[in-house]
């Protein structure tokens, strides 16, 4: 059985500089995997890589069976692949409502949508209670929680979350962790890009460390979160 | 007599006509910020697009009745058509270069479609003659519309309610609200934002072309460089509105018609101030009028500050 999604070899550049230099993973269906490492390592360049914003140098990005490598950016979130952006990125001068229909800018089964919009406020209570609010007024976290519900709109097959708690109060970014957690158990396949390693490895089926441009460990989220290396470069621990 | 009711319904008419064609500055820019300095040459392209109806498509002596309306599809036809053209072949190729090369392609662009109307189009070295609409001028108390105004009365809040709807109803519209407040991100929700461009170059020519035809009905001649000086007014009306604002735009130009409007009628009325009075005036007035928004209110009359761009 072939996964979700195979990444192969990827390489990113920007000018002359390659910022991605050959990594290679797969997702699949059903599990949490998770790139974690320091800033500048590659990993949001990766994630945007994937959704196209991006145009690779080199290498296959094959999804759900078909190559993405060709495949305009607008394109992409009607095969399955939705994206949160890092710094989450919400529409600031439309309301909530709007910008959860703007994550389901390609479907068009009102009803279906209406029930979606609906569960992002079960998820969410928050962005239910401010559905008429402009999103620019939101607080940072619950901007992110916005970025999540309106990835989900799009009902996506791989849900790509790039640093979700960036920013956040420790108890809104518990909250963040908890509803990962949340779609995870509901069969949510997620790439789960973080800087706050032990949170993410916690959840994480499988794990990547990148290090500038490449992944230098990949294993399990329990082996990864025991590992000596990784508790002394990304854990604080000495 | 009175006569102030009277300029300041001249002034909502030059001005609904500079929020036409100020609309279309206002959506370039607010996608894609660029201003499009050929803007003013897409208006009177529109113009002569409605003239060559008249005069090449239809049959002598149609009647107004039938040919205004065919008129004004051939002003949009050809303001679009330049428009889009304009789009995919002047500043496509440069939508990633310095910022200072799409404008300096702008006023390029301008002075070749003056240059090739005057040169191509037949007897258009002067001014050409733009058919009138009959009957005489309508009397609401005492103030006087003149027909070819009428146009304008009808068309400018048409447009401006028809654009409203397209904006805020239409998934189209909102993934025009979303390619201007986060193109990348409106990328990822699904949206074409090259067709966005596209489109909104289209719609701003759109309302450019009925903007021509206004202007055509109102001074009854047309000439290859009229969208100069209204292009520069269009564009301060923009400003003045707040650009990237389409209501803002509509206001801008109505704010912008009347002050210049009571300015050219009034001011020579102050001491010192006899020789300002005359029409000729009136441009400066109107500029005058940008400086002092741009001083003191840089982002605007509707215009919001763009901190919100987290």
């Amino acid at each position: 059985m072939t996964a979700l999604l195979e990444v192969e070899d990827l390489r990113v550049a920007y000018g002359k500089i390659e910022a991605v230099k050959g990594i290679s993973f797969k997702v699949e269906a059903g599990e949490v995997v998770t790139l974690i490492g320091t800033n500048g390592a590659g990993k949001t360049t990766t994630l945007r890589t994937l959704s196209g914003l991006l145009k690779p140098v080199g290498g296959q990005i094959r999804f759900d069976g078909k190559s993405l490598k060709k495949t305009p950016a607008h394109q992409i979130v009607s095969l399955g692949l939705a994206h949160s952006p890092e710094g989450r990125h919400i529409f600031p001068r439309m309301t909530i409502e709007d910008n959860l229909r703007l994550g389901a800018f390609l479907r068009s089964d009102r009803a279906g949508i209406e029930k979606d919009i609906q569960r992002a406020y079960d998820l969410f209570p928050i962005l239910g209670e401010r559905r008429k609010q402009a999103a620019g007024t939101l607080s940072g976290g619950e901007q992110q929680m916005l970025a999540m519900g309106r990835a989900l709109m799009s009902q996506p097959k791989l849900l790509m979350l790039d640093e979700p708690s960036m920013g956040l109060s420790p108890i809104m970014m518990q909250k963040i962790m908890a509803t990962i957690a949340e779609l995870k158990s509901q069969g949510t396949t997620i790439l789960l890009v973080e800087q706050n390693a032990q949170a993410a490895l916690s959840l994480a089926d499988h794990g990547h460390v990148m290090e500038v441009g490449s992944i230098v460990l990949s294993g399990t989220g329990q082996n990864l979160l025991h590992d000596e290396s990784v508790r002394k470069a990304y854990l604080g621990e000495d | 007599m009175n006569e102030l009711p009277q300029q300041l319904v001249n002034g909502l008419l030059l001005g609904s006509m500079y929020g036409l064609v100020a609309i279309g500055y206002t959506m370039v820019y607010g996608i894609v910020q660029l201003i499009n300095f050929a803007h003013g040459e897409i208006f009177m392209t529109g113009a002569f697009g409605a003239l060559t109806v008249y005069l090449y498509v239809l049959p002598d002596g149609t009647s107004m009745a039938v040919a205004l309306p065919l008129m004004i599809v051939g002003a949009i036809v050809v303001a679009v058509a330049v428009a889009v053209g304009a789009e995919r072949f002047a500043y496509r190729p440069l939508r990633n270069a310095p910022r200072l090369a799409p404008l300096i392609t702008a006023i390029g662009l301008s002075l070749a479609l003056q240059q090739a109307v005057w040169a191509w189009y037949p007897d258009a070295k002067s001014s050409v003659t733009f058919p009138q609409i009959d009957g005489g001028p309508f009397h609401i108390g005492n103030v006087t519309i003149q027909t070819g105004d009428i146009f304008l009365l009808v068309a400018a809040p048409v447009s401006m309610a028809v654009l409203a709807y397209f904006v805020m109803k239409t998934r189209t519209g909102r993934g025009m609200q979303a390619t201007a407040q986060d193109p990348d991100t409106a990328k990822l929700m699904g949206v074409n934002t090259d067709r966005i461009i596209v489109i909104a170059f289209a719609l701003g020519a759109t309302f450019a072309a009925i903007g021509g035809v206004a202007y055509g009905l109102k001074y009854g001649e047309i000439n290859f460089r009229m969208g100069f000086i209204l292009g520069l007014k269009a564009f301060t009306a923009a400003v003045l509105g707040g650009i990237g604002n389409i209501y803002g735009a509509m206001i801008g130009g109505v704010v912008l018609g009347i002050a210049e409007t009571l300015a050219s009628a009034y001011i020579s009325n102050i001491p010192g101030m006899e020789k300002f009075g005359s029409q000729s005036w009136a441009d400066v007035w109107a500029f005058v009028l940008l400086i002092l928004v741009l001083l003191f209110r840089p982002q605007g009359l509707l215009g919001e500050r763009v901190a919100d761009r987290a």
